[in-house]
């Protein structure tokens, strides 16, 4: 661990009776670094977050979080983060100003202060207006800002995110990315679990994706696109065989997963200068293609690559975490 | 801050919640205050005339009697609706935002019953008016009145960390909900709507051991005849046994919960 690492995980593992939801997890985050923690339903985010926020024991290895074991130094932990979890945690009878200062509370600011940075919490998310109505009257994104505002009431050293914007519209999920960008500028370093590549992809200095509860690739968004090389094409077929096709793509560069049954993923190496061929080939088989287009790697590409499938999510936003050990 | 003095605040804080959250829910006000009432309504009006039997208790009225029986099923119902409310928020996970925060995770559970306790306050403060609204008179006057509403208070954070225990464990309001039938089983098992010398076999040998029959006597005698030391400490006892049992389920749950998550 360096003097300047925010969040250090060595081996952290998390079992719930036979299943082993975490298993073995490193993580090394810097001071003021955004960290994307990338990963589909299930694959161990939100049991690592729970962990790492000392809501759960793990049953391995170790972490700490702003110089903090989070299992003997629990109260230093969460003396030190702030924490917004997946599925904001409000209680719709309460309004908000009410919750901003009960957080304030919690988090032993003085009543004044408390009530003072309520004030100006509620004013930076834009939710002064709504402060004294009830949260159950609040949209989702509305929702989200007031629990960022909540996690932020004590101006912690380091952030949790939880899957911060599913289930947003696009412009609430755009706010809320200005508001960690404003507070990563401001020195804050975040843990952002998301599901969303292009979260990862606009905010993460750093990604690290896990996988059946095992971290399968870490480094910058732009690393870990360079690894995979060569852009591929999309061809989304029209008539013909779904089959022919692979086999005629087959004999130009190697074959991605499919996403779907008439859309045909192949690596080119020489990228746009491979499109011709491509489209040729398929003619001479009279297979209609209804689109093509080349595609740079993704972070969608990374998590293929090392996973062998594709990141999906689902809009609801749940997050069951079984692995079978 | 010290920790306690941040303890302490935060206990205050979260009663403050959990009484403006019952106040803002209906269906959690109801059985504390409604129900209660409509059941004394019921009984005083139509079983007035069990003050005749022989073998009842000497009393002013049924009403009079009626009162400790009525604040018991209040501070049992507010027991129960604390801990519904305390599975709703672990059902929504605010409980993760106050086991997140640096602050002792008994202190959540403790502004939990000092809310429950509030309402008990709140309970026996309504039947008292009650009563003195349709002409029962309080023989123990006013320190017997003040008796009577401490141990009302005190019970009803009592029974509300059975209640919380249950909560911690399950984490299904739902479960705690299912709970409430059994509210009534140990009422009507104890001296609270009938006196234990007119029942019959096994119903008087359970009313006689059951520790709700000590507290509810222990809140009767103040306002049929006048403090009595013997109630009053036995009162005490039945609901020190009620703490200790509710405080140990509980500190258990809650090591249990953060154990799962």
């Amino acid at each position: 661990m360096t003097a300047t690492t925010a969040i250090t995980v060595e081996g952290l593992e998390r079992a719930f009776d036979e299943v082993l939801a975490v298993r073995g997890v490193d993580i090394a985050v810097g001071e003021g670094e955004i960290y994307g923690f990338l990963g589909p339903n299930g694959a161990g985010k939100t049991t690592t977050v729970r962990m790492l926020t000392t809501l759960l024991l793990p049953t391995g290895g170790r972490a700490t979080v702003a110089g903090h074991d989070v299992v003997a130094e629990a109260r230093q932990v969460r003396a030190s983060i702030g924490v917004a979890l997946q599925e904001a945690a409000l209680d719709p009878l309460m309004t908000g100003r009410e919750l901003i200062r009960l957080q304030a509370t919690l988090q032993g600011l003085p009543g004044a202060e408390g009530r003072r940075r309520a004030d100006d919490l509620l004013e930076r998310v834009d939710l002064a207006d709504a402060a004294d109505r009830r949260v159950g009257t609040y949209s989702g994104g509305m929702q989200r800002r007031l629990d960022l505002a909540a996690a932020l009431v004590h101006e912690p050293r380091v952030l949790f995110l939880d899957e911060p914007t599913t289930g947003l519209d696009p412009v609430s999920r755009k706010t809320i990315w200005e508001e960690v960008r404003a507070l990563n500028d401001d020195g804050t370093t975040v843990f952002l679990t998301t599901q969303y590549l292009e979260e990862a992809d606009q905010l993460a200095d750093n990604v690290g994706i896990i996988d059946s509860g095992r971290i399968v690739a870490e480094g910058t968004p732009a690393a870990l696109k360079a690894e995979l090389g060569s852009p591929h094409i999309r061809l989304q077929l029209e008539q013909g065989s779904i089959a022919e096709a692979e086999e005629i793509c087959r004999r130009i560069g190697p074959l991605l997963p499919p996403v779907d049954a008439k859309t045909v993923l192949v690596e080119v190496e020489h990228g746009a200068a491979d499109i011709p061929r491509v489209v040729r080939a398929l003619d001479e088989a009279s297979i209609a293609v209804g689109s093509l287009e080349l595609v740079h790697p993704s972070l969608d590409d990374v998590f293929v690559a090392k996973t062998g499938h594709h990141l999906e999510h689902d809009e609801d936003g749940s997050d069951e975490e079984a692995v079978p050990a | 801050m010290s920790h306690l003095a941040l303890n302490l605040r935060v206990i205050r804080a979260l009663g403050l919640r959990s009484i403006r959250q019952t106040f803002r829910r209906p269906q959690l006000m109801a059985p504390i205050v409604v129900f209660p009432t409509i059941l004394l309504a019921i009984q005083t009006g139509g079983a007035g005339g069990a003050v005749e039997l022989p073998g009842f208790p000497p009393v002013q009225s049924f009403l009079q009697f009626m009162l400790a029986g009525a604040m018991m099923q209040s501070l049992m119902l507010a027991g129960n609706s604390g801990g519904i409310a305390l599975a709703v928020d672990i059902e929504m996970g605010f409980t993760d935002r106050l086991f997140a925060a640096p602050i002792s995770r008994y202190a959540i559970v403790l502004g939990r019953l000092a809310g429950t306790a509030a309402l008990g306050l709140f309970a026996s403060l309504w039947f008292f008016a009650i009563g003195l609204a349709f002409g029962a008179e309080i023989a123990g006057g006013v320190p017997g009145a003040l008796l009577a509403i401490a141990l009302v208070t005190v019970t009803a954070a009592a029974v509300g960390g059975i209640g919380a225990a249950i909560a911690l464990r399950t984490g299904s309001a739902s479960v705690v909900q299912g709970l409430f039938p059994l509210v009534l089983v140990v009422l009507f098992l104890s001296s609270a709507f009938f006196p234990v010398g007119l029942m019959i076999e096994p119903a008087k040998t359970i009313a006689e051991y059951n520790p709700f029959s000590f507290i509810v006597e222990g809140v009767r005698e103040p306002i049929v005849s006048g403090v009595d030391a013997t109630d009053t400490a036995e009162a005490l006892l039945a609901i020190a046994g009620i703490v200790v049992l509710g405080l140990a389920l509980s500190a258990r749950a809650l090591r249990h919960r953060l154990r799962v998550g």
